[in-house]
């Protein structure tokens, strides 16, 4: 918090940029100035500016690259890798990880690699994370604009909704549905998507009703801009710091719910797996095969570590009041 | 505060009516009867078994049956437990799960306010760094993990507790679910009440009672705490449906036989009235806690004054 910097310094990349305190916070943003070029090259700012900010922490940094290489390992891993997903090696059953067999992590009770099984599954748990993160947000994101934008007595009805959902055991009922429509994935991507959309509705209302006031807004409808300019061109752009904030903390959020889920046995059907199931099978087998509960439950832990620290990282980045 | 709470208690129906229709509808969507089963039953005596449980009437004379009953706690027969009804297991299972769950409430209360005002008043120090640490490890390592590893540990390899069972409540049997039902939230609320704490020793009238030379730990027992408890509070009503879903797995794991297992165990067995009957109680019971926290946090404020 020390190199406090207006968002224009973001063009100049020095990093080093002296303090300029001249921005109070609550007025941060600079793609909303109705200056003419605004539009593409101030938005570009905002990400640059958080992305400098993002790079000085170095926990969100770590935390980052080994997403990546999680997220890499999952997807590439496969193919690198000797055996297939539910191949079974007949010589290995429950056999410890060790270089000589080429098992690097050991195999399960049904002499599958672990290794192996670990990245599909991380395969799914990341899909899973995605997709439903994604569908939360899309309807999170137009329900709460339209609802802040709208205002009104639309508004009252729609936060009303909200709120009833909210008190709703949701958990419970993404079971129920679960049992009443059997194991499916894309069940799963719409079930939480579903589930999490609540707090991005919220968020993004507040966002879309506080912005709504200001003046560049003012600004923008005496020039005669049209409605849906303003949406896209201002209300976004201005509103997408802490949506992305709230996106990085329900990804790990969502991908604990995924791994309840088949850790219940409720997720992903075989032969699909996922580390929640994984981590289900390993408690099984804890006590003779160890490494079938810690190897997945260490990738699972690991993962979600990390997306705890980068959404930390990046409210910091993005949060205006933080500057 | 009457007035009030019987206002939120009448904003509660429309929450449950919105629970229970969706579950009764969900259920009686669902593939397949609960009399499929591996063996074909003849026509007639399916035909009597579904007349038994009023499954041939029209769907909203159903819907509304269900109701009635339910108004009446009655929950319907289950459907795999033969000759128990879903009220009866809910009556067996619930005593169980609100001991574990109480005491995890508890545990996580006790546990984590201390060591949120501790790394709050040593800010930036050692101890504060281990805190937040395990605090941090706490969050991101799911209960479904840490329970087995707690299992594995100290009931296999050292053996001090057993790994699993009820054993009708003995204490023994508690300590290992208990805290694997808490070390979630004990770190939740350590970190929400440190966040809390170090904002209300910033503000202004903690100067002031410091500038006229209250003892330091005058300032904190009897002007910072009570302020820095209301986040927590509020926090409170989210924690215990958190335990509540959690004592789920819990339950599972290490064999309790509380609404939890119950409700797992029906959704395998694809027990469809006792499934939607834990959902129907838990949402009733989520409900209730929410109202409760919220009057627990009226009494902590007092510039929240619910009179109107």
């Amino acid at each position: 918090m020390t190199t406090d910097t207006t968002p224009y310094s973001g063009h100049n990349m020095s990093g080093g940029a002296p303090p300029a305190g001249g921005t109070p916070p609550g007025s941060p943003s600079p793609p909303t100035e109705p200056d003419p070029e605004a539009g593409a090259v101030a938005g570009e700012s905002l990400g640059r500016d958080a992305w400098r900010r993002l790079r000085q922490n170095r926990a969100a940094m770590v935390s980052l690259v080994l997403l990546i290489a999680i997220a890499a390992a999952c997807l590439i891993g496969p193919y690198l890798l000797p055996w297939g997903l539910a191949e079974v090696d007949w010589s290995a059953f429950n056999a410890a990880p060790s270089l000589e067999s080429g098992h690097l992590l050991g195999t399960d009770a049904n002499g599958r690699d672990l290794l192996t099984r670990t990245l599909y599954g991380g395969r799914v748990s990341l899909s899973v994370a995605l997709v439903a993160s994604f569908v939360s947000l899309v309807i999170g994101v137009l329900y709460g604009a339209i609802s802040g934008y709208v205002g009104g007595r639309l508004d009252g009805y729609m936060m009303r909704f909200v709120d009833i959902m909210y008190s709703l055991p949701f958990m419970f009922l993404v079971i129920l549905l679960m049992v009443v429509f059997g194991r499916n994935i894309f069940l799963i991507y719409a079930a939480i998507g579903a589930v999490e959309w609540l707090d991005m509705a919220r968020i993004v209302r507040g966002q879309t009703l506080a912005l709504k006031q200001r003046e560049f807004i003012e600004a923008a409808h005496a020039l005669g801009v049209r409605d849906r300019k303003i949406v896209t061109r201002h209300l976004i752009p201005n509103a997408i710091g802490p949506v992305i904030v709230y996106v990085t903390l329900t990804v790990p959020k969502v991908i604990l719910l995924e791994s309840f889920l088949s850790f219940l046995g409720l997720g992903v059907q075989e032969p699909l797996t996922s580390w929640g199931v994984l981590i289900s099978e390993g408690t099984d087998m804890m006590q003779s095969a160890p490494w079938l509960l810690l190897v997945p439950s260490l990738f699972l832990a690991t993962t979600l570590f990390c997306l705890n620290f980068l959404g930390d990282g990046l409210r910091d980045a993005l949060d205006p009041k933080t500057r | 505060m009457l007035t009030y709470t019987l206002k939120r208690l009448l904003q509660a129906i429309p929450t449950m009516l919105v629970v229970i229709t969706l579950s009764f509808f969900l259920m009686r969507v669902a593939p397949g009867g609960p009399f499929d089963g591996e063996r074909q039953l003849p026509p007639e005596i399916e035909a009597n078994l579904k007349a038994a449980y009023h499954l041939d009437e029209p769907l909203p004379m159903q819907y509304l049956r269900y109701m009635g009953n339910l108004l009446q706690g009655d929950f319907g027969p289950s459907f795999k437990y033969k000759d128990f009804s879903v009220t009866e297991l809910i009556a067996q299972g619930f005593p169980v799960s609100l001991e574990i769950g109480g005491l995890a409430i508890l545990l996580a209360l006790l546990l984590g306010l201390p060591l949120g005002i501790i790394a709050a008043l040593r800010r930036n120090s050692g101890v504060d760094y281990a805190v937040m640490g395990v605090a941090l490890a706490g969050i991101a390592v799911p209960n479904f993990v840490i329970a087995p590893i707690l299992a594995l540990v100290f009931g296999v390899l050292l053996a001090w507790l057993p790994a699993g069972g009820w054993n009708g409540g003995a204490l023994p049997n508690l300590v290992l679910p208990v805290i694997a039902l808490s070390i979630q939230q004990i770190a939740y609320i350590a970190r929400m009440m440190r966040a809390s704490m170090i904002e209300v020793l910033g503000s202004h009238y903690i100067r002031t009672a410091r500038a006229k030379g209250l003892s330091e730990r005058q300032v904190i027992w009897r002007h910072a705490i009570r302020p820095a408890l209301l986040p927590v509070t509020s926090y409170l009503g989210p924690a215990i449906a958190g335990i509540i879903t959690g004592s789920v797995v819990i339950e599972q794991i290490f064999g309790i036989p509380g609404i939890g297992r119950y409700f797992v165990q029906g959704a395998l067995n694809r027990d469809y009235t006792l499934v939607m009957g834990t959902v129907v109680f838990y949402g009733a019971l989520i409900v209730l806690m929410n109202l409760l926290v919220d009057l627990l946090y009226s009494a902590l404020d007092p510039q929240i004054r619910y009179d109107d």
